[in-house]
């Protein structure tokens, strides 16, 4: 098991360098990012002191040795806008997604999975035939406009068409709680409702993924031998599809709700404009616009770690839930 | 042993078809059997023959696009064909009990032994979980199962598939059935473990009173276990009657060339008989009797299906020309 967990690390670096070495190149030659920052009306000779200052004097290959040079030690630079490290950027601006990204993924789960073993129990009814076909358009709206239309219908149409229907806020995360160093929205009822309409738009996707998948697996594991004789020992439907359908199927749902989760807290970039949610997202969008290169170098790393870290806990949960995994582990 | 007045399970007429696109398939069509306390019957047949879905229809576990289109399951004199599923799953494990023909998929992967021993206890009495676990060690140790008490935290993928068969039977014999449907539970074993466990299941029977209906496509598995066998072919029962009648008088050609295939010590000396041909598809049976394009001994009445008639005593074929 360690060297599995050391072995997954080592992938990590690896993709973290060549990526940062990507991006870092793709970042120089796409634009200076001098003229962004300073204005039309500054000095040539303070014009060449913040490009001395922020170490653009020197040859790309050169900057980018200094900067590999400075990571290894955490340190990523300082964000050419704030001022501020650039990790320490990306850590104010975590909670906020991550909080999001679970909301989010807990909705698509709490919805999905009942939803979508419903319409494998009974694949020909009415409902699960109405299920699978809201699913579908879960699955293809654009997430830009699944999230304006919700603000429309929810921020703006219904409580002007309706008197006293409650107007949802669409921007922003509300009051935070700092709950040891981070501030999160969940702990307050203006923050529950400032999080109801972006995580609704990202869990409709994710919910629609999470019901066919979740379909799909329980028209798979029903016909099995086991579950007929889980009837013969004459269990109840309940445990049957309780106990030994879903147990089955837990193990793909895992699996994609995992991965689904790191893509959600790693791209929510466009829910995260549309809602104007202060996240990485929004703070990694803002920072290409100015061409703030550290910023968007630490951010893509931070997130290479987390994707691969997230695929670590991915695999480590998976062989808790598949006992056939869990013993060639031990075998090794 | 059997008592015909009472018997535990008796299949009157029991139809059970298949609603498949390319049309019905008839894998069942008017079978006849009983069985009684203490008893076993050996269901005899090749591949295709109707036997395992003969067992599930017993148990109500036929699914779509399967239907039991007639006939009755009575168990006890009661018809289960039109028991509610409630009833129906109270008599599953409890007083019917099953074990399938393929061990490596009868038990859930993802599921300890114990959970799947106790849960099955658990379904049809109030035991707490101390009481539960002792009945499902000694269980286990009846099927001969070494060190039960460690092998119940063990998951299916951890035995072998005889032992996993072994831990189904086992399974079967948790709640003290009146009738286990045994689908050629030994086929996946060796042959030494194969007659222990003829042995031990028969002698089980015997002592408890169960009535036992083993299914197997091998008429030498069942010679030294059953007491009556009844031969399938095409989902009717062609043949029936106490065992030694049926293995030195077969009297239906299809038994007869199944028993020529087999080497056994009445036939010693003479060449082995193949019965010529394949088994019909079931979508598209002769007419009459379904036997007859592979029959040496046709005749022009075999157009029309003839009834299982008494033969000789307490033995019936379903022949117009029956071998003398
Ligand atoms: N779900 C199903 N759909 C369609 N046909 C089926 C289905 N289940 C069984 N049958 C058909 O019913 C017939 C009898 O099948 P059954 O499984 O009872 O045979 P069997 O005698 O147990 O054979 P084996 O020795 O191979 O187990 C076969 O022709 C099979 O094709
Ligand atoms: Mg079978």
């Amino acid at each position: 098991m360690l060297v599995f967990i050391i072995r997954r690390l080592m992938q990590a670096v690896v993709v973290m360098v060549v990526m940062s070495a990507l991006v870092f190149g793709g970042i120089y030659l796409v634009g200076n990012p001098v003229t962004m920052l300073i204005s039309d009306q500054a000095s040539e000779a303070e014009r060449l002191a913040v490009i001395r200052d922020l170490g653009l004097d020197q040859p790309v290959w050169q900057q980018y040795l200094t900067f590999v040079g400075k990571a290894v030690v955490g340190e990523f630079g300082k964000s050419f806008r704030a001022g501020e490290p650039a990790m320490q950027l990306i850590f104010q601006h975590m909670p906020a997604t991550i909080e999001l990204a679970l909301v989010a993924m807990l909705l698509a789960v709490l919805v999905g999975v009942p939803l979508g073993m419903y319409a494998g129990l009974r694949p020909d009814s009415l409902r699960a035939r109405g299920i699978m076909t809201v699913s579908i358009l879960g699955f293809s709206l654009p997430t830009f406009w699944v999230g304006l239309m919700l603000i429309m219908l929810f921020a703006v149409a219904l409580p002007e068409w309706i008197p006293g229907w409650p107007r949802l806020p669409s921007s922003g995360r509300g009051p935070t709680v700092d709950i040891l160093g981070l501030k999160l929205s969940i702990f307050t009822a203006q923050g529950w409702l400032h999080l109801l309409l972006p995580a609704a738009t990202l869990a409709l996707a994710k919910g629609a993924l999470i019901i066919r998948l979740t379909r799909a697996a329980t028209r798979e594991v029903l016909p099995m031998d086991y579950v007929k004789f889980a009837r013969a020992k004459g269990l109840s439907e309940r445990r049957i599809v309780g106990v030994h359908v879903l147990k089955n199927i837990a193990i793909p749902i895992a699996t994609v709700t995992g991965l689904e989760l790191g893509q959600v807290i790693a791209f929510a970039v466009v829910t995260e404009t549309i809602f104007s949610w202060p996240g990485m997202g929004k703070l990694l969008i803002d920072s290409i616009l100015l061409l703030d290169r550290p910023v968007v170098v630490a951010y893509l790393v931070v997130i290479v770690f987390f994707l691969v870290m997230l695929n670590l806990v991915v695999d480590i949960l998976y062989s808790v839930l598949d006992p056939r995994v869990r013993l060639e582990a031990q075998g090794r | 042993m059997s008592d015909a007045a009472s018997p535990t399970l008796e299949l009157a007429d029991l139809k059970t078809h298949f609603f498949t696109r390319d049309g019905v398939v008839r894998s069942v069509d008017g079978v006849d059997l009983q069985v009684g306390a203490g008893e076993v019957l050996g269901l005899v047949g090749e591949s295709g023959s109707g036997k395992s879905v003969t067992g599930f229809s017993i148990l109500g576990l036929i699914d779509p696009p399967g239907r039991i289109v007639g006939g009755q399951v009575l168990y006890r004199g009661e018809d289960l064909v039109q028991a509610s599923s409630a009833r129906l799953r109270a008599l599953r494990g409890r007083n019917i009990a099953m074990v399938f023909q393929d061990p490596m998929m009868t038990l859930n992967p993802v599921l300890r032994v114990d959970t799947q021993m106790i849960e099955a206890i658990r379904a049809h009495e109030a035991v707490d979980d101390a009481t539960a676990r002792r009945r499902a060690v000694a269980a286990l140790t009846q099927v001969g199962i070494p060190s039960p008490e460690a092998r119940l935290r063990s998951y299916p993928h951890q035995f072998s598939g005889g032992m996993r068969q072994r831990v189904a039977i086992a399974i079967a014999l948790l709640n003290k059935p009146d009738l286990i449907i045994a689908d050629e539970p030994t086929t996946a074993l060796d042959v030494t473990i194969q007659g222990q466990i003829l042995f031990e299941m028969r002698k089980l029977c015997q002592e408890t009173g169960t009535a036992l209906i083993w299914i197997t496509h091998d008429l030498a598995v069942v010679a030294g276990l059953a007491d009556r066998i009844a031969v399938m072919y095409a989902g009717r029962v062609v043949e029936h009657g106490a065992t030694a009648e049926i293995l030195e008088r077969p009297r239906h050609p299809y038994t007869h060339g199944l028993i020529g295939s087999v080497p056994t010590r009445g036939h010693r000396g003479q060449a082995l008989f193949q019965i010529p041909g394949m088994a019909p598809s079931p979508l598209r049976l002769p007419q009459g009797c379904a036997f007859q394009p592979r029959c040496t001994r046709a005749v022009a009445a075999c157009a029309a299906m003839p009834d299982l008639q008494e033969i000789a005593p307490a033995h019936q074929a379903r022949c117009w020309n029956p071998v003398p």
